[in-house]
């Protein structure tokens, strides 16, 4: 599903950015992506969403090498990508189920099977009754939800959720979680950067640890590359 | 296209204040090019009126034949390059000398005066070059005395011509430079303040000419009223100094459909720019 091959990416400006990064995530599979702040997390996240290419080294993802890619064969890639962020990226002048609707529009559905679509998204992440709100009269795990149902309407095979979970309280955490795991649970491939140790802790999901723009540990390796970390000892934010 | 059309309306209704700004920046622009345009044909006009005087007056020897008069005058009517022709006898120009300089009023005798042949140039042929060459034609024929044109007036008004041409070119494509890049900047505002919305585009999957469709119909549109206003602005004003200072002319119907298409075209290409940078960015 998502393949890095010692992958190494670099700003003009900042410098390195990652390392010879090399790991992949499977179809199906649920993983977790942590590391301090500054650690690498969003860029790989961006080089998973072709928001970025990789300096050296290869990047996969769906089986399509993103270097080289076409400009016009990137929108087709990521409707096979859902992606959520941590301050949801919602449009403050549209309801929700407008949000969800409008990602159906832009990306060419067929008109008349919108409405049923959103209404079946909107229930499956819970917020049936919530579809007329504004962004603004919903809490912020509904908010997510929304743009967990956003991020659901192309049917993805892999959702990238970049600290989906970093606004919410612990009961909001707790649900936005577990609809994460439905959708895995449903056969997407699901990668998340969080902080949340205790949400990781608590889950027996892999886990991808980077810090300095290095791969430091893979629970599925089940050793640290460098040999300092495990997964008792993954950063702290 | 209901789509991109409901979000051209969308943006409007949600920034109304900086598309009036668009709409306002680009009428401005246009109608400083349209004022300089008005100028450009005004200056041409006149330059025009004045170059239609160039005439060369070839004087004929006393008793020039009659019929050699003419079938010279058949021959220089064939020349490619040649209007008109026409022949003024001595008393005819007495009496146009009679009427032009006081001081030939008391003069009786139409005799001192030679006859002769005028002649005016086709538009296009009324070159230093050309008047010269043609009046060396006309020199060859045995009756012809002299022939003059006036070259000195002929080549400064050749000059003056040239370098308004020059300077209209020069200034009309700073002008349209200058109004782009307003227009431009303007129309980046617009697509800044929806740059959330592109992100968001971009992220499920919109391809490029989706998310800059909405923009460039937007930038046409704002192009086309615009232009609709700064050419009402260009013909209030040419109205105004028509009454008050000197008759001006007005661009043809052709032309005032041409600029505000025109402002149309700027519209897009602004929009297309400003769009097409901001895709490439992010």
């Amino acid at each position: 599903m998502i393949r890095f091959s010692h992958v190494v990416k670099e700003y003009p400006r900042t410098g390195l950015a990652l390392q010879d990064v090399t790991f992949r995530v499977n179809k199906g599979e649920f993983a977790f992506l942590t590391g301090p702040s500054g650690a690498g997390k969003s860029t790989i996240l961006r080089l998973v969403i072709v928001e970025e290419t990789p300096t050296a080294g290869e990047v996969r993802v769906s089986g399509i090498a993103t270097t080289g890619i076409a400009r016009a064969e990137i929108p087709r890639l990521r409707r096979r990508i859902g992606v959520v962020f941590q301050d949801f990226r919602l449009l403050e002048d549209r309801t929700a189920e407008e949000n969800v609707a409008f990602a159906l529009e832009v990306t060419g559905s067929p008109r008349e099977g919108i409405p049923a679509r959103v209404s079946r998204l909107l229930t499956q992440v819970g917020l049936a009754s919530k579809g007329t709100s504004y962004p603004k009269e919903l809490s912020g795990g509904e908010q997510q939800r929304v743009a967990i149902a956003r991020a659901l309407v192309n049917d993805p095979v892999l959702l990238v959720a970049d600290e989906p979970t970093g606004n919410l309280d612990d009961r909001a955490t707790r649900g936005v979680f577990q609809l994460l795991r439905d959708i895995n649970a449903a056969g997407t491939a699901v990668l998340m950067a969080t902080h949340n140790l205790e949400l990781v802790k608590r889950n027996a999901y892999r886990v991808i640890e980077i810090n300095r723009g290095q791969l430091v540990f893979d629970s599925v390796e089940g050793s640290s590359s460098s040999g300092a970390a495990s997964s008792n000892t993954i950063a702290t934010p | 296209m209901r789509l991109t059309f409901r979000e051209v309306m969308l943006g409007v209704r949600r920034s109304p204040l900086l598309s009036t700004l668009s709409v306002v920046t680009i009428a401005f622009s246009l109608f400083a090019f349209g004022l300089f345009g008005l100028l450009v044909l005004n200056v041409d006009r006149a330059l025009r009126g004045v170059e239609e005087h160039v005439e060369i007056v070839a004087f004929l020897a006393d008793g020039t034949l009659p019929e050699s008069i003419s079938a010279a005058m058949g021959d220089i009517s064939a020349f490619p390059e040649v209007a008109r022709v026409e022949q003024v006898s001595p008393e005819q120009a007495l009496a146009r000398a009679r009427a032009e300089l006081p001081e030939f009023q008391d003069v009786f005798d139409a005799s001192f005066l030679p006859a002769s042949i005028e002649v005016r140039l086709k538009e296009g042929h009324r070159d230093p070059a050309t008047v010269k060459e043609v009046s060396q034609r006309i020199q060859t024929y045995p009756f012809v005395d002299d022939v003059r044109y006036g070259e000195d007036w002929v080549k400064k008004l050749y000059d003056i011509r040239n370098i308004a041409g020059a300077a209209g070119i020069g200034l009309g494509l700073l002008f349209a430079a200058v109004a782009i890049i307003i227009i431009g900047t303007t129309i980046r505002m617009t697509v800044l303040a929806r740059s959330r919305e592109i992100s968001i585009m971009r992220l499920v999957g919109a391809t490029d000419s989706f998310v800059r469709r909405p923009f460039l119909i937007d930038g046409f549109f704002k192009g086309i009223i615009g232009g609709l206003i700064a050419l009402l602005l260009t013909w209030g004003t040419s109205t105004l100094v028509s009454h008050n200072l000197i008759q001006t002319s007005f661009f043809d119907t052709g032309t005032a459909v041409l600029g505000v298409l025109g402002g149309g075209v700027i519209g897009l290409l602004g929009s297309a720019l400003s769009v097409g940078r901001h895709l490439r960015r992010v």
